[in-house]
This record gives C-alpha cells, structure tokens and sequence, in this order.
C-alpha cells in the first residue's frame, strides 16, 4: 500500500517542473505543455486527496478539470496560431501587447 | 509490489516532465507530454480512480494532445526560439525559484497528514457512482462545463477566420 504522500510529494515536483518550464522556456507551445503539466500535477493532487478521505469529490473535480483544460487548450492554440500568422516569429517575447 | 509500481510509474512521470522542459523540439516535449500522461493515468488506475484513467487517456494524451501535435505541425516554421535570449540571467534564476517552489508546495501538502485521521475506506469508484455524484450534487457546474465548452468552440471558430 502505497502512502498518500508519496503521490503528493510526486504532484509537487511535477508541479515545480512545470512551473520552471513555464518561466524558462520561450517557446509558446512548449510553455502552454507545461501549463498542461502543472494542471495534471493537481489533478494528481486531487485523486490522491479524495483516495484518502473515501470520497467521489475528488474526481468529479478532477472530471471539471479536465473539462476546463479542453477548452483552454482549443483556444488558447488559436490564440498562438493567430499572432503565429500576424508575426512570423514565434517567440513569447513578442506577446506583450499588454505591457504597461 | 504496489510500491515498486509506483517507482517506476514515478520516475517514468519525472523523466518524462524533465524531457518536456529540456527538449529544443517541441514535437519531442510533446511526445514526452503523452508518456507523462500515460504515467498520470496508471497512478489514477493505483489510486482507484478507474474511471479517470481513462477520461484521462481519451481526453487529454487523446484529444488535447493531438490538438498540440495539429498546432505544432501547422507552426513548424517558427519552431526555433529565435535569436540569443535577451533575458538568460533572469530566466535561470527560475532553477532555484522552482526548487523553493517543490520545497514549499511539497511542505503544504504532506504537513496534514500527521493529523488528519485516515477516511474511511475508498469509495465505491466507478462510472455509476462518479455520474450520479455529478447528477445530483454538481448538476450546476455540470451544466455550466457544456456552456463553457461551447463558448470555446465559437471563440476558436472565431479565431481562426481568415479575415477578408
């Protein structure tokens, strides 16, 4: 039997790793796989939670997690492929319309 | 045994995410995305969470990650980080911020445990059980998930218009 913590212990180093990727990395599409990284680190979080206290919520969150994700995906892969074809470049770098 | 399997699913699910953040290709950080969602479904399989596992194979390493390998494959051109980065120093300091990071996250999640009582025993999973949870105590955002799935498809369909 394999304690919970250990599943919670994996979920943060997950959740580090995405982070770091998001920072680090400057393409676009690898930052946005990482986001999806860090949402399926907490969704392990999530699980392992409702494992341990005997109860469904956990994984009906997780079900809307999923959802959420699905639909951020779709649109924010427009978004890139539209600044993609405004720009030519694909660097996050250039992403900062909204600077003040 | 079990803990055996959950070592090897862990470092599996580990190398994997470091391959993602470390790969210059990003078809190769896909593909390493895919395996580290393989990983995540089998540790929803040894938590008892059956019928995620799968949600999780047909939706995310499915649909969501074909999605990314479609967008990929139409961005190819602009698949190298142009250019030297403007920012290098900034952004290593981004190494030890994640490790402060794991520290703090993994200090948050494993400091209940000393307290809290184990629950009872896991419940009854299942696509029964998780769909009459669904049904019943969150019909709202149930509903709500179907308006927001809608609104994304006419925001893509909107997007991705070719103007004129």
């Amino acid at each position: 039997m394999v304690p919970e913590s250990y599943y919670l212990a994996l979920s943060a180093l997950l959740f580090a790793i995405g982070a770091v990727g998001v920072i680090v990395r400057r393409n676009p599409l690898i930052i946005f796989m990482s986001i999806e990284l860090m949402l399926n680190a907490v969704n392990l979080s999530f699980v392992a939670f409702g494992h341990r206290l005997g109860s469904l919520e956990g994984q009906a969150i997780v079900f809307f997690v999923m959802a959420v994700a699905a639909a951020e995906v779709a649109v924010g892969l427009a978004i890139i492929v539209t600044m993609f074809r405004l720009r030519r470049r694909l660097s996050i770098d250039d992403l900062s319309l909204l600077k003040w | 045994m079990a803990l055996a399997a959950f070592v090897v699913i862990a470092l599996l699910a580990v190398g994997s995410a470091l391959g993602l953040v470390l790969r210059r290709n990003p078809i190769h950080g896909a593909l390493f995305l895919v395996v580290n969602l393989g990983c995540i479904a089998a540790l929803y399989l040894m938590l008892g969470a059956e019928f995620l596992a799968v949600a999780q194979i047909i939706i995310y390493a499915g649909a969501i990650m074909v999605l990314f390998v479609f967008a990929i494959m139409v961005l190819i051109p602009g698949k190298e980080e142009t250019g030297p980065d403007p920012r290098r120093a900034l952004r290593l300091w981004a190494l030890p911020v994640g490790g402060v990071l794991f520290v703090l996250v993994g200090t948050w999640v494993l400091i209940p445990r000393a307290t809290a009582p184990a629950g009872p025993a896991a419940a009854p999973g299942g696509v029964e059980a998780i769909g009459r949870l669904l049904f019943t105590d969150y019909l709202f955002p149930f509903e709500l998930t179907s308006v927001l799935l809608l609104a994304a498809m006419v925001g893509v369909l909107l997007l991705a218009r070719r103007r004129a």
